[in-house]
């Protein structure tokens, strides 16, 4: 009887499509907004994913991520470096400033100031060059998403820039994960950091550390929280933090929910509505079988094996669309390092599965409740 | 007519009321009937005389309100449901008016329905079908689909389907109601030739007088009562 039911399915073919069609739109809108709301999300951690060494994050109480810091004074990497269990700190300068290209253009950068002598605070890959240019005079690395954007078609290596009314020579390209603004990113030396980036008393926005060998980062942490009075954090609480301050001060949460909303929704819709549509049309059909002798329960099956087969292709639709739709839009910088996160696809599987198992139980109701001699009538 | 013939359908007493708002219709009234296999038997009846509502109890798909009724023996009302379904699955064809034929498989599929029902294998089933449907005169319309078939041929498909499964009862409801006289004539022709035997009964439900001389049994129905009982129509009719 399945071969009966497919049959029956796919013989008429605009409520076959219009199933399919639901199904498929409903997996593409709803796996391709959460994918990229979990990869927007991710961004908000790519201070501390592009920050190469480093188990342990401290910074003063009231700082929050990467991006969001209260400077320290300088004191503080003394009394992060004499805690019993840190094997090394290093400093790091974190802040926005002001470039004017070569060229005339003004751009928003971040200058990210990593330790003089060890360059502990560098992406783990440079695309172009290595840290030790970071020795020469005047010397930046900028960030690959950025350089894109700071000098379209053109090479960034070994060009000028006026930062903050001095000179700055790119001399390497880092690759890294865009940060949630998109903002260039130029990376140089602390003590020239401090150079560029005129400010207060205080310039150190964090301490990056380790451990010594047999300590945890969370044990590490907890000393230094309660030597320092500091606010320490491991790597993963820090990429959690970046993350979470993206959902608590942003829209992104509600207005992608919106949108996985409307997904879930237009499926039910158009699914529902269909396949209603395709089970009335078919009701003296089912009417006829069951007066011939098909149980109530191969009719169930049947109704189901229509369902699976709606779902089985449309969702597959869906996900080749989502790959589809991430692939084109790969070549866009910002998308850099997009991914899927497995837990996406059975997301909106189990979505699927809900559109069907509800769109069928409606359908199937009427099924079961047509008499077998409404057939003579 | 075969007096050595065993008892199709017997039934006893069978009432069947209906709801109809705060009131209740009784649409049958205590009907006691035999009919014996070997017989082509005719349920004829004016719209509203109750014949629709006989002829699906007879078969087990509507309940009497009281009464009991027997096919070939078999108490069919004290089945459980899934055994009443699977004995119309194996005891029963039916012919309906509309046909209802499944519009997205052809002939040959729609005719081998009840196999494939009974759990036959599709390629199996389809070629009994068509050896039915070679009977029938329509092997060569055996892979068209019923919209790309006639009325006549629409109408033998359902009755290859009827008889597919060999079911020892056949019940067709206004065969010939869609058909011209000819054609009428022939469908009976086929009904009587292959639904007919010494341990089978064919049972329809019609008003079409231009069939009626072909009946073995009349059975008139009139307001829930069997009013007539014979092997012609009634003078009066």
């Amino acid at each position: 009887m399945l071969w009966i039911a497919i049959r029956m399915l796919t013989g008429d073919t605009t409520k076959f499509y219009g199933l399919l069609f639901g199904i498929a739109f409903s997996t593409l809108l709803i796996t391709q907004q959460l994918t990229i709301f979990l990869n927007l999300l991710n961004l908000g951690a790519a201070g501390v994913y592009n920050n190469g060494n480093g188990e342990v994050f401290v910074m003063d109480s009231v700082s929050v991520t990467a991006d969001v810091t209260y400077p320290m004074p300088a004191t503080a990497l003394d009394r992060v470096r004499s805690v019993e269990g840190v094997e090394w700190a290093v400093p790091q300068l974190r802040s926005a400033a002001a470039v004017r290209t070569i060229q005339g253009d003004l751009e928003q950068v971040v200058i990210v100031g990593v330790d003089d002598s060890t360059f502990i605070g560098m992406p783990r890959r440079l695309i172009e060059g290595n840290n030790t240019v970071l020795a020469q005079p005047d010397t930046v690395i900028i960030d690959d998403v950025g350089s894109t954007r700071m000098f379209p078609g053109l090479d960034p290596v070994g060009q000028q820039l006026e930062l903050n009314d001095q000179r700055a020579v790119v001399r390497g390209i880092a690759d890294t994960i865009p940060g949630f603004a998109s903002t260039a990113v130029l990376y140089t030396t602390y003590s020239r950091a401090l150079r560029y980036v005129p400010g207060t008393r205080n310039r150190l926005s964090l301490i990056v550390a380790s451990p010594v060998d047999g300590i945890s980062p969370a044990e590490l942490v907890s000393r230094i929280e309660n030597q320092t009075g500091l606010k320490a954090e491991t790597r993963e609480e820090f990429t959690d933090a970046g993350i979470q301050y993206i959902i608590d001060n942003t829209g992104i949460p509600f207005n992608f929910g919106i949108t996985v909303a409307l997904g879930f929704i237009v499926g039910v819709a158009i699914v529902g509505l269909t396949f209603s549509l395709f089970i009335r049309d078919n009701i003296k059909q089912f009417g006829a079988l069951k007066a011939i002798g098909v149980t109530n329960g191969a009719i169930k099956h049947m109704v189901a094996a229509q369902a699976a087969m709606v779902g089985l292709i449309g969702y597959g639709l869906g996900l080749v669309g989502t790959i589809g739709s991430l692939y084109a839009f790969s070549s866009n910088p910002f998308f850099k390092g997009f991914f899927i996160p497995w837990q996406v696809p059975l997301i909106s599987l189990a979505a699927v599965i809900i559109i069907l198992v509800l769109t069928a139980l409606i359908a199937l109701r009427s099924v079961l409740n047509t008499e077998p001699a409404a057939v003579f009538r | 007519m075969n007096d050595r013939s065993e008892t199709a359908i017997s039934t006893r007493g069978v009432t069947r009321d209906f709801p109809a708002g705060q009131d209740i219709i009784t649409v049958l009234h205590g009907i006691d009937l035999d009919i014996r296999a070997g017989e082509l038997t005719f349920l004829v009846g004016e719209s509203g005389s109750g014949k629709t509502t006989l002829i699906s109890i007879m078969c087990g798909i509507l309940w009497p309100t009281l009464g009991d009724v027997k096919v070939f023996g078999t108490d069919i009302y004290d089945l459980t449901d899934t055994e009443l379904v699977n004995f119309r699955l194996q005891n029963i064809g039916f012919i309906f008016q509309q046909y209802n034929l499944i519009p997205s498989i052809d002939a040959a599929a729609n005719a081998a329905v009840p196999l494939i029902a009974q759990g036959m294998k599709v390629d199996q089933a389809r070629e009994r079908a068509k050896l039915l449907l070679d009977k029938l005169n329509i092997l060569d319309q055996a892979d068209k689909l019923p919209s790309q078939l006639s009325g006549g041929q629409q109408q033998r498909v359902a009755i290859a389907r009827a008889l597919v499964h060999e079911p020892r009862l056949v019940v067709c409801d206004e065969p010939t109601a869609a058909l011209d006289a000819k054609s009428g004539r022939r469908v009976m022709d086929l009904l009587r030739e292959v639904g007919v035997a010494e341990d089978r009964s064919v049972i329809i439900v019609t008003h079409d007088n231009r069939i009626f001389d072909l009946a073995d049994r009349i059975l008139v129905l009139e307001d829930g009562r069997i009013t007539h009982d014979g092997t012609e129509m009634p003078a009066d009719h």
